[in-house]
């Protein structure tokens, strides 16, 4: 019976959990803070204009104010005189709030092993997605940014009016 | 060891404070006293050599020689499109030498780069103080004796 397949019922509604649903409105609309200090920025750009086109993942927002964003993406070498510039910086973000370690500087100190650079900015602030590369095509930037959208996708949300199990 | 007419000249005007001369690669290379620099420079600086700009001024360590630091100094003619290179060993005693500012205004950040990294103090600087590294570091991070695991962080680290 074609008619019956193709006939649309009246209504169409799909059932969902609110977490589920924040997650979902959450991951495609990332503003992005940019906190670029080496040769990685050369790749964040070609990533973020129309060549490899971040916008079509819903991040294509950069806000150049953290209180504004919701991603931030340290984007090469964190020295130690840097760091506690990146920690007012995260610390200025509003929640929820996400952070991406973009390039080998960014994800472990990289080639600098010495004095003067952090090891790492997980040293410093928490980080959700790792990406590894010197620098790292902007396939692979676009890859971590998926990985952090099905993190965003699966994590515990929260809310303002949240109840909350103590 | 080709002779130029500019290090003939410099042996016999300072013959006390120019311990060699020579070329190298191309380039004029003097060693000097470590007290004499001044008037040697402003005489490479005035007519009618017009060595008139400082290209760069730094250090080398070279750990267990003595005396142990040695400073250099590219000078730049652009009149004459040539380059000198100065160069002056530092005694252990006292790590210090004067200050270029007064002749150029590029020589105070570089100077201070030296001061930071080697601790070598510059007599006449108007702000000696460091210019990388943060208040609170301590030590001198490009001297070799400084222990390569060395790790000073500003932030106390997290985990």
């Amino acid at each position: 019976m074609p008619e019956a397949k193709t006939k649309q019922p009246p209504a169409q509604f799909i059932t969902t959990q609110f977490n589920h649903i924040l997650g979902w409105a959450r991951k495609f609309s990332l503003f992005h803070y940019p906190f670029v200090t080496a040769c990685c920025g050369m790749e964040y750009m070609s990533a973020a204009c129309a060549h490899f086109d971040i916008d079509r993942f819903g991040a294509g927002w950069t806000r150049f104010s953290p209180r504004q964003s919701d991603m931030l993406l340290v984007v090469g070498t964190v020295t130690q005189k840097l760091a506690p510039v990146l920690r007012i910086v995260y610390d200025q973000m509003t929640e929820p709030k996400w952070v991406i370690a973009f390039g080998t500087c960014a994800v472990s100190g990289g080639i600098y092993d010495n004095y003067a650079v952090v090891q790492g900015i997980d040293a410093i602030i928490p980080v959700d997605v790792y990406i590894p590369g010197c620098p790292p095509r902007p396939e692979s930037v676009l890859d971590g940014l998926l990985k952090l959208q099905e993190k965003i996708q699966h994590q515990d949300q929260e809310w303002r009016w949240k109840r909350r199990r103590y | 060891m080709e002779k130029t007419a500019l290090l003939d000249l410099l042996r016999q005007k300072f013959p006390r404070e120019v311990k060699e001369a020579f070329t190298d690669l191309g380039d004029e290379v003097i060693i000097i006293e470590q007290d004499s620099l001044l008037p040697v420079v402003k005489f490479l600086r005035g007519q009618p050599h017009q060595y008139g700009l400082l290209l760069d001024l730094t250090c080398v360590d070279y750990l267990g020689q003595e005396p142990r630091f040695e400073m250099v100094y590219h000078l730049y003619s652009l009149t004459q499109n040539k380059r000198l290179r100065i160069k002056t060993r530092l005694s252990k005693k006292e790590l210090r030498i004067a200050s270029l500012t007064e002749l150029w205004k590029n020589a105070n950040w570089l100077e201070r780069e030296v001061y930071d990294l080697f601790g070598i103090n510059f007599e006449g600087h108007p702000d000696l103080r460091r210019i990388f590294m943060y208040d609170g570091f301590e030590g001198y991070p490009l001297r070799k004796d400084y222990p390569l695991r060395k790790r000073q962080p500003r932030l106390r680290l997290r985990e």
